[in-house]
């Protein structure tokens, strides 16, 4: 069984699979039941400021039958008193030395806010502090959460405020609510963050009731945007967590990063990992079905491990990383096209129609290897779809909207060109940025455009 | 009678698993469509109370050796059970999806996770070091197999005794060919033997080795024989050529598959077949005659359908395979010609008043009687209990089975028992076999613990 423990900044933990801060951390009763089942740590529901809940609360996304694709919520940090908040993560702290216990905060943005709330929670024993700069609701409009994490000057000023007296690591949470998440990511780097964590939830609408035109969750006739996360928001995660992976003054200073949005599977904890991060925090996937799923996401991570070889979950952590390119530097003489299976093809005919309507036009309907109207077409036997491989721009397009595995393949054939990069050719040929000159370049290379 | 009349590839048709295998997207869309309930009722439905909805979250998650792990934690025959349960009575018949739409194809997913196992040759399992303590388990069907892998996962050192030439006992001999395919059985017993437990075929208790020279040489002993000969129906004719009785004729046709088609065609089938009885066990039999070719093949039973202990869709089952029912009918004698059988001689039946049990008495129609034209008889008569081996351990017995406590401990301290030997009819499936083994293993344990601490 591959090892799966975890440093994170320093702090320890068996796996690299901690709760986020969120509703199923809002409790010792809840966290001391998800370490019983054996989660890494928990990042404690963010404490400060008081509050007041509403309800309801959560909306959710139901696509073609598949309840809580993603979720929404207007909930804000937790509403507990912060004294009793403390005594219970101390509580915790104690009795489960050897998991993550981490305390997310957000109060007013004001030194002596900042300061206090460290210091308390210090005092609780607790691993470390998350700096909740992400709460794209309720939060935001009193000046704190997204209205932090969506200025960089700001995420400088007040992580400063909080590395200048803080003794254990501090993680700072960016929100994906911005154009470009590295710029507050460089800002934390600069107040000296121990630590970042991506990402919050995404500004959303869930959705609209058809019935009385209300939006979802309805607040006695209100809705307004609310955080957006679960399986859903995990492609914008990935790319986030790999833009900030990336960037030089991350890896320069080796800056952990904790990894979340859309994370439900080991699957999609291995992504994560591989793509810059060092541990993984989970929430939506455990509001649907409970603690139970960490037995899942351990040993299907680690069965994967030891399938492929590799003894520690370290030894993956941004394995990826290096691959994450710019357009630019992709080699545009690497050529891939679709094949088609005729033997498992069941006529479904869905990589036809988007082909040719949605993509390049190079796939046939074929009877007897002969191209037919499928408008005129009247006779008996089903015609196959085939693709013309020398039109065949490979897009992949066929290959995803076909329902069954492994019918159409992406085939890596020899373009019969020089390998070149889009930089590399504009560099060297500045002049094919005229239409007349990109026409000459391809005839000269025999790119053909179909 | 001769070999069948088919073509090799219409007897592979007939003779392949009745439900296919999933593929990996089959199962994966089948696995998503499952709530992933807490506190499941599937798993309370299941004997073995297998964690339904944790084994079905991981196919989901494509973690299908988690998913084999998660199943074999609670039962060591679930190859076997993936294939011959009752899923209808049991998980699947629980599932909450049922209430408004299909229910979850429980047993096919377990079995999706069962052949990733085997196909891979894998041992997800640990075992303790050594106790020394040593365990012989009568018999290394379900029962034994289960009682025997669960010990060797504590450290146990056992020994299998089994009179037939293969282990595996009724998912080998007993379980047509078309539900469970004897490479499957073997599979599982290997398994078992991989956790350590050693399997003694050809030995029998009573003849090989007595009862009293296990008692000494064991530190406890698990009877798991289930159950033995298919009794002779008293009736005039039953020596004639022609008439078997269906576990062997079941047996032969498992063994003969094993071996390929060709061997499974020469297997002789008569052309008019007539079963006796209308348990599971008549209409598997009545199943085979009918796909290895013969012409006819009639159930002959002395109640009337309400009455058949055959499950309600095993019934529906056969009845689509073209078997044809003569209820209330009570074989008198069997008629030969040249030393062949030519027919069977009945009475009429008609239904009394409920006996003890609730079920009808049955009485002859007076002046009823009628022959029905047949080249070949089967008996599907229950079997007998094996007394004599009983009688060797010194164990009291309950109607003919082994008396034992919930703990499945006999009257014998030393001696504990399960299975088909324990209870009768409808009870004894596969299922309720391995979890007896389970429960027998955790009370030998205990008690093995208790007297050496």
């Amino acid at each position: 069984m591959a090892d799966l423990s975890t440093t994170f900044a320093g702090i320890k933990s068996p796996n690299p699979f901690w709760l986020a801060s969120a509703p199923p951390t809002n409790s010792a009763y809840q966290i001391n039941k998800a370490f019983e089942q054996g989660w890494g740590g928990a990042v404690w529901k963010t404490i400060g400021a008081p509050v007041l809940n509403v309800s309801s609360r959560y909306g959710g996304y139901e696509y073609k039958g598949n309840k809580l694709v993603a979720i929404n919520n207007v909930e804000l940090i937790s509403d507990r008193p912060l004294e009793v908040n403390l005594r219970e993560i101390r509580e915790v702290k104690k009795l489960w030395s050897g998991r993550a216990v981490i305390v997310s905060a957000m109060v007013e943005s004001k030194p002596e806010a900042w300061h206090d709330v460290v210091m308390k929670i210090e005092d609780t024993g607790a691993d470390g502090i998350e700096l909740n700069y992400g709460c794209p609701h309720g939060m935001s409009e009193r000046g704190m959460g997204a209205a932090v994490g969506q200025v960089p000057e700001y995420c400088t000023m007040i992580t400063e405020w909080v590395t200048s007296v803080a003794s254990i690591p501090v993680i700072v949470k960016l929100t994906p609510n911005v154009t470009d998440i590295t710029k507050p990511a460089l800002a934390a780097v600069q107040a000296k963050a121990d630590a970042l964590s991506l990402i919050n939830t995404i500004n959303s609408i869930i959705g609209v009731d058809l019935d009385n035109f209300q939006l979802k969750p309805n607040v006695g006739g209100k809705g307004s945007h609310g955080g957006y996360a679960g399986p859903a928001v995990k492609p914008v995660a990935l790319h986030m967590l790999s833009a900030v992976a990336q960037e030089e003054a991350v890896q320069r200073v080796g800056l952990p990063i904790s990894g979340m949005g859309g994370i439900q599977t080991w699957r999609d904890a291995a992504e994560f990992l591989l793509l810059g991060a060092t541990s993984l925090q989970v929430c939506t996937a455990v509001m649907h079905y409970g603690f139970r799923i960490i037995e899942d996401l351990t040993e299907g991570l680690s069965n994967w491990l030891d399938e492929k070889g590799i003894k520690s979950v370290g030894e993956i952590i941004g394995a990826s990383v290096p691959r994450v390119s710019d357009f630019g530097d992709f080699d545009l003489s690497y050529k891939v096209v679709a094949r088609i299976d005729p033997e498992t093809c069941t006529n479904c005919n869905l990589c036809y129609i988007a082909c040719d309507e949605g993509a390049h036009q190079c796939i046939d309907l074929t009877v007897d290897g002969h191209k037919i109207d499928p408008a005129s077409y009247a006779g008996s036997v089903k015609p196959i779809p085939v693709v013309r491989e020398d039109d065949c721009v490979g897009c992949n397009l066929c290959s995803l909207v076909c329902p069954v595995d492994s019918c159409i393949t992406m085939l890596e054939v020899d373009s019969g060109r020089d390998s070149i990069t889009w930089k590399e050719l504009t560099s060297q040929k500045p002049e094919v940025l005229n239409w007349d000159e990109m026409e000459k370049y391809r005839r000269e290379v025999g790119i053909k455009i179909h | 009678m001769d070999g069948s009349k088919l073509s090799l590839d219409e007897l592979k048709d007939r003779f392949s698993e009745i439900k296919p295998a999933l593929s990996k997207r089959e199962a994966s869309i089948e696995a998503n469509r499952c709530l992933y309930c807490f506190d499941a009722p599937c798993i309370a439905a299941c004997p073995t109370s297998i964690d339904v909805p944790t084994f079905i979250h991981k196919i989901s998650t494509d973690n299908v050796l988690g998913a084999a792990t998660t199943i074999l934690e609670a039962n060591l025959l679930a190859a076997t059970c993936s294939r011959v349960c009752p899923v209808e009575e049991l998980c699947e018949g629980a599932c909450v999806l049922g209430t408004d739409h299909k229910p979850i194809e429980i047993g096919r997913l377990q079995r999706y996770a069962m052949d990733y196992l085997y196909d891979r040759d894998l041992m997800p399992l640990t075992t303790a070091p050594p106790n020394g303590k040593k365990v012989a388990v009568i018999g290394a069907g379900p029962a034994g197999l289960s009682c025997a892998g669960e010990l060797a996962k504590l450290g146990y050192q056992v020994t299998v005794l089994e009179k037939q030439n293969l282990p595996g006992g009724l998912s080998t001999y007993g379980i047509v060919v078309m539900r469970e395919p004897i490479r499957i059985a073997l599979e599982e017993v290997e398994f078992v033997k991989k956790l350590g437990v050693e399997i003694k075929t050809g030995v029998e208790v009573g003849k090989d080795i007595s009862a009293k020279d296990l008692l000494e040489q064991y530190d406890a002993v698990f009877i798991a024989t289930g159950m033995g000969k298919v009794p002779d129906l008293g009736i005039p004719g039953e020596d004639l050529s022609g008439v078997s009785e269906a576990l062997s004729f079941i047996a032969e046709t498992k063994l003969a598959e094993k071996e390929g088609l060709e061997r499974l065609s020469k297997l002789p089938v008569g052309r008019r077949v007539a079963v006796i009885g209308a348990g599971n066990t008549a209409i598997d039999a009545a199943t085979i005659a009918k796909r290895l070719g013969a012409d006819n093949v009639t159930i002959v039973y002395r109640r009337s359908a309400e009455e058949m202990p055959a499950y309600d869709f095993e019934y529906e089952f056969i009845k689509n395979e073209g078997v044809e029912f003569r209820f209330l009918s009570q074989p008198l004698e069997i008629l030969g010609e040249n030393g062949q059988v030519s027919g069977l001689r009945c009475d009429k039946m008609q239904l009394g008043e409920p006996g003890d049990d609730g079920r009808h008495q049955v009485s002859p129609v007076p002046n009823s009687e009628f022959t029905l034209e047949c080249d070949q008889v089967i008996k599907a008569i229950g079997q007998e209990k094996l007394l004599e081996l009983f009688a060797a351990f010194e164990l009291e017995l309950k109607r003919g089975y082994v008396k034992v406590d919930e703990t499945l401990r006999s009257s014998n301290p030393q001696v504990f028992a399960g299975g088909d030997c324990i209870r009768a009819g409808g009870l004894a499936m596969t299922v309720t076999a391995t979890e007896d083994g389970k429960i027998a293993a955790k009370s030998i344990h205990n008690w093995l613990l208790e007297t050496t601490s």
